[in-house]
């Protein structure tokens, strides 16, 4: 078991390793470089080369590369062109505010689908199944900055109960923002909990028509004993991979729900930078995100691998 | 005996080409009550964005301050915006664009990653492997951040997106026209070909294509309503459609603030996305089925 953790880890390294040449590539493959896309109009004569001069661009690709992944590497993600201030300073409190945010959404959305799958399989074809799995499909489908407006329009506008945007600042304590992640969690939690909650209903059908839940019903074994003891650790191995899937658009989810509401979190930051056409921050976060997703595969790999000892013999 | 035999074949053969592919496929989707729907509301929208410049009652452009935040009236149907414009006019406008886009943009997703996706599945060997490491950390990153990082270097334009919506939703076709592919490179008619000296584009065009084709169209069907979800995500964000051009999104956008003096001006354009999208789906989900490939898809 240690050895593919390893193993898994390493590869994890890999996969980040390749993502960070990626974002890399990403632009130094396009036309422009980071000064030309700061300076827009302005990008010509002595304040273009000062900027490239200033930024080191007039090394080569590849030491750059070497000196930007260095500092990746120790934990330094470059300083902001448009504050001029460390990445890291920037990020740490919103870092804070949007695990808040996703870890309430996550805590939140993954039982609750659980519990309505497993519901929706045992009333196959029934009208609470079918009620669910039709609400699931609009869930999925319409745009989440949509369900974010209807949200407010219905909860902060029409019946006031929640604050439609956030107004406090990023470095405010949890307390504070608690009032304000209410509808942001609701609406991440909708769209995780329908995507879960189908993969979870479809495993556990399969699953409560295995010869074992027969045998379990012969032996008299009791039904909710049968559903949540037996049946359902079984059910939960394929949805391990839908709920890290699930956290990657819970990632680009974040951005735009973040957003909409207002929410000193990355995602906000992220898009301040790119309206600001701050290049080395976009980078950088681009750069957390794919790593927190990454971590999060790992964990749900190892998670299936644990519940589930023919994957380990398998290879 | 055995000539019977043979011509109840042949008579089953023609049979089966009196009734070509698509026809069968129609007929499938025309018996779920789901398909229809979504078809229904899928061509009204394509028609509505087709016309929309003869429908539209007013010049969806045209700025009057003297009729801001109007309520839905027989004059104005969904009443006017924070700049006094139609938003019904602007709500027949708002889609051509995400339409045209995205729809160039599955094409052009369809065709690069189905052609790469056959030819890998087909090369196999080390090439295979090490591409498929990549696409795999390419997937990895997810997708907003990527689209953002193009675009916040290259700037916005319909082009652009065309390309970019087209390469990234393309990677994802790879995956899918490979894993079809692998289960036919090892068939006898590939071996077959390949004996008779056809070279590899012959082989991936005549022989493999026509095999992966309903797997790649209704993967295609499924990325059109996942690109058009990314396009109005994007273009809510301010990264999509330049104004003034009307664009669903960008309404959201900008009228949300007002919501609750101009409620119409952010609900229209709301519906009429998600009415699109759903229908997408919906469609796309029963042509799946017509077709014999019964899948449920998580966005990637």
């Amino acid at each position: 078991m240690l050895k593919l953790i390893l193993q898994r880890l390493a590869l994890a390294m890999l996969t980040l390793f390749a993502v960070c040449i990626l974002v890399f590539s990403v632009t130094e493959a396009l036309p422009g470089d980071v000064c030309t896309a700061y300076l827009g109009r302005d990008a010509q004569g002595t304040r273009l080369e000062n900027c490239r001069q200033q930024r080191g661009l007039n090394k080569p690709a590849f030491e750059r590369f070497s000196d930007w992944g260095a500092g990746v590497i120790q934990g330094d993600l470059g300083t902001s062109l448009k504050r001029d201030k460390p990445i890291n300073d920037m990020l740490a409190n919103r870092m804070r505010n949007t695990a808040v945010l996703a870890s309430a959404a996550a805590a939140i959305g993954i039982p609750l689908a659980i519990l309505l799958g497993v519901f929706a399989a045992l009333r196959r074809d029934k009208p609470l199944d079918v009620g669910l799995s039709t609400g699931a499909i609009f869930a999925m489908t319409i745009p989440e900055f949509v369900t974010a407006t209807l949200l407010i329009f219905v909860f902060a506008i029409q019946l006031q109960w929640f604050p439609a945007v956030t107004t406090v600042r990023s470095s405010a304590p949890i307390s504070e923002l608690l009032p304000n992640i209410v509808l942001p969690v609701i609406t991440l939690a909708f769209v995780m909990v329908a995507h879960i909650m189908r993969m979870v209903r479809s495993s556990m059908i399969e699953v409560m028509a295995g010869d074992f839940v027969q045998m379990a019903r012969l032996k008299g074994v009791p039904y909710w004993r049968i559903v949540w003891y037996h049946a359902l650790p079984n059910a939960m191995l394929p949805t391990i991979n839908i709920i890290a899937l699930t956290i990657a658009w819970l990632l680009g989810g974040v951005v735009i729900i973040e957003q909409v509401f207002n929410y000193p979190g990355v995602g906000t930051l992220m898009i301040k930078g790119i309206y600001d056409r701050d290049l080395p921050l976009v980078q950088a976060i681009a750069l957390v995100l794919a790593a927190v997703y990454i971590g999060c595969n790992l964990l749900a790999d190892l998670a299936s691998q644990a519940l589930n000892p023919r994957l380990r013999t398998a290879r | 005996m055995q000539a019977i035999t043979a011509n109840t074949a042949d008579a089953a053969v023609n049979n089966y080409r009196q009734t070509p592919r698509w026809l069968q496929v129609w007929r499938n989707m025309r018996r779920s009550p789901s398909a229809l729907i979504g078809l229904s509301i899928l061509l009204g929208h394509m028609l509505v964005a087709l016309l929309a410049p003869w429908l539209a009652p007013y010049d969806w452009t045209l700025q009057n301050g003297y009729i801001m935040f109007q309520a839905p009236s027989a004059e104005y149907w969904f009443g006017t915006d924070n700049m006094g414009r139609d938003v019904f006019s602007r709500t027949l406008m708002g889609g051509r664009e995400a339409i045209s886009v995205t729809l160039l943009g599955t094409l052009l997703a369809m065709g690069w990653g189905g052609f790469m996706g056959m030819f890998l599945g087909f090369v196999g060997g080390r090439l295979d492997e090490w591409m498929m490491r990549l696409v795999d950390a390419l997937l990895a990153i997810p997708w907003l951040l990527f689209l953002l990082l193009i675009i916040s270097m290259v700037g916005q334009s319909g082009v652009t997106l065309i390309f970019t919506l087209g390469f990234f939703y393309g990677i994802a076709v790879i995956r899918v026209v490979r894993g079809a592919t692998l289960d036919f490179v090892a068939r006898d008619f590939v071996l077959a070909a390949k004996t008779r000296g056809e070279s590899r584009f012959t082989i991936v065009v005549k022989e493999l294509l026509p095999n992966v084709l309903d797997a790649m169209l209704v993967e295609g069907a499924m990325r059109w309503a996942w690109m058009l979800l990314a396009f109005s995500s994007l273009s809510f964000l301010g990264f999509g459609v330049v104004p003034p051009t009307p664009d669903w999104g960008l309404m959201i956008a900008d009228t949300r603030g007002m919501m609750s003096i101009a409620p119409w001006a952010t609900l229209f354009p709301a519906l009429a996305l998600s009415t699109l999208i759903i229908s997408i789906n919906l469609t796309a989900d029963a042509f799946g089925k017509a077709m014999g490939l019964d899948r449920a898809k998580a966005p990637v």
